[in-house]
């Protein structure tokens, strides 16, 4: 049940979207984020829905795993195009007429629309975590926030808190298994009952875990001090980050697809 | 009749999703009433999944399992009271502690079993007394108490749900001899008192060999054998072969049937080995006067 969560969950591969650089596929997935954002006409939404099957199809990730990573958006998804449906108004006739609500062509058009959008928003996004390891990610953002370190912000130590916190999930999650195996085995009931009966069975669960999560971070800030861990101040890389041809026709064919929306949106 | 049975029990991880995994295939288990088992096997063999399995924490993909002979999975909503009548104690379960103090804590199972306050009391201090658990720890945070004692009364946590058939996976993994010693034996008196059915999931062929009656091997998720302590160990290099290691004096032993002493090779506890060579020595002391006559 807990192993089904995906959030963060990489799938190793050789393709090519797998080889890209971390940083690229990044700086690639905002300029996706503003593809979507940008494109207001159906033809442009078309070319984003093409986009994100193109990628999977790419990355051969199955699209069980989309599905699978769209599923807790459902009720967002409904909640929006519910609300477009009933809350958008237009200059021409309302389809239906009921009491006070009114349901004109530009709500079922802009509910569609903000539908396809968020789909394809998470199953994007989705798509850099699943092609890339937590690892690379937290490198790629330490080098793209780089500038902010003139602004004295920590960079280094955001990023290394983002890498143990990554490192940490499945961990957690298998520890969390662990625990509610061993309550379960001793009879605890977490599955009926009323809401609070429900959140007092928690607590069995809840203690071991933190108790856990801080001899964990005890354990590893130990094991970093006893290998001469102290922050980002000269040290290197084993992996250098490096961008390659493969990046540079990624960008190519997402400032192409940003050019062409915005086309759209001029002309259509 | 057998309390634990399994037909043709296989198990499969993530399914559907590149991780795919085997984790145990085929299962074909019958486990006596009263019998104390040994379960072996190398990381990654399956035993653990295994275990899991026959109190209900994991569902079979395929097969089926009966406990006194009913089907586990035929009514989900009983599944509960399997939970009760097999008590798995996980691998270090020390870490699964949490109420305030250590009496509360062992009294969770029995309280979830919907018990009497006085049978509670009863049988926390029954399975307090098995693992040596004194009153003034009862009263104590479990998180003050060492590393040995919290295993403990981790295991009494189980021990006092008072069921048919107790699971201990690793019960002794990271703990010092003389605790190892200490829990194994109080786990065979715990069997002896009750004669339930024990089954103790271990790598150390050693321990198995020192208390199990019987015992099962796991080998790449399936079962390799499950018989009689001596039968198992009569494929001593099997078993090697297996990466598990035997214990040092059956090793000891095959070396010395290799080198052509009249001793068995398949002698795998201590007081066994004792008493064939001191047969050997008096053998040969009765050789000596023989010649000196």
């Amino acid at each position: 049940m807990l192993r089904d969560i995906t959030i963060g969950q990489y799938f190793p591969g050789h393709s090519f979207i797998h080889k890209m650089d971390p940083r690229m596929k990044i700086i690639a997935s905002v300029m996706y984020i503003v593809i979507l954002f940008v494109s207001s006409h159906p033809l442009s939404l078309l070319l984003g829905v093409l986009m994100v099957t193109g990628m999977y199809m790419i990355s051969r990730i199955s699209a069980r795993m989309v599905i699978k990573s769209l599923k807790p958006v459902v009720p967002i998804i409904i909640f929006t195009a519910v609300l477009n449906l009933f809350f958008m108004t237009g200059p021409s006739e309302p389809l239906i007429s009921f009491g006070f609500i009114h349901i004109y062509p530009e709500g079922v058009r802009m509910a569609i629309l903000m539908a396809v959008r968020i789909m394809c928003l998470i199953a994007g996004t989705s798509l850099l975590t699943y092609t890339t390891s937590p690892i690379e990610l937290t490198d790629a953002i330490e080098v793209l926030m780089g500038p902010l370190k003139r602004l004295k912000v920590p960079v280094h130590e955001i990023a290394m808190m983002m890498t143990i916190a990554l490192r940490f999930i499945p961990t957690l999650i298998e520890e969390t298994d662990k625990i509610m195996n061993a309550q379960k085995a001793r009879g605890a009931d977490m599955e009926t009952g009323s809401f609070t009966q429900r959140a007092k069975a928690l607590i069995p669960i809840l203690i071991p875990l933190f108790v856990s999560a801080f001899r964990r971070a005890d354990e590893l800030a130990l094991a970093m001090e006893c290998r001469c861990y102290r922050g980002s101040v000269g040290r290197t890389r084993l992996k250098q980050l490096e961008y390659t041809k493969r990046d540079a026709i990624a960008l190519v064919v997402m400032l192409a697809c940003l050019a062409a929306v915005i086309l759209v949106n001029i002309y259509l | 009749m057998a309390v634990i049975r399994t037909e043709h029990l296989s198990h499969v991880y993530s399914e559907g999703t590149p991780f795919v995994k085997m984790a145990i295939q085929d299962v074909n288990l019958s486990i006596e009433e009263g019998e104390l088992v040994g379960v072996i096997g190398h990381t990654g063999s399956g035993k653990s999944t295994l275990i899991q399995h026959l109190n209900g924490l994991l569902k079979p993909t395929s097969g089926k399992i009966y406990i006194d002979g009913e089907d586990m999975w035929a009514d989900k909503s009983k599944l509960r009271d399997i939970r009760f009548k097999v008590g798995l104690v996980f691998q270090y379960p020390e870490y699964q502690l949490f109420e305030e103090t250590v009496y509360r804590d062992i009294a969770f199972g029995p309280r979830n079993m919907g018990l009497s306050e006085e049978e509670i009391d009863r049988r926390v201090r029954q399975a307090a007394a098995f693992v040596n658990v004194t009153e003034e720890m009862m009263h104590k945070s479990p998180f003050e108490l060492s590393g040995g004692q919290k295993r403990r009364v981790a295991i009494a946590g189980v021990l006092a749900m008072n069921p048919k058939v107790l699971i201990l996976d690793e019960p002794t993994a990271g703990l010092d001899p003389k605790g190892r010693d200490r829990i194994l034996g109080q786990i065979q008196e715990y069997q002896q008192d009750q004669q339930n059915t024990v089954l103790i999931v271990s790598h150390s062929m050693e321990d198995v060999a020192k208390f199990a009656k019987k015992v099962l091997v796991m080998n790449q998720s399936k079962v390799f054998m499950y018989d009689d302590t001596e039968k198992v160990f009569a494929h001593a290099q099997e078993i090697e072969q297996m990466g598990l290691a035997v214990p040092q004096v059956t090793r000891v032993f095959a070396r010395l049937a290799e080198m052509g002493y009249p001793v068995d090779p398949h002698t795998y506890t201590i007081q066994a080995a004792k008493r064939q060579i001191l047969d050997l020595f008096d053998a040969q002391e009765q050789k000596q006067k023989k010649g000196g006559m």
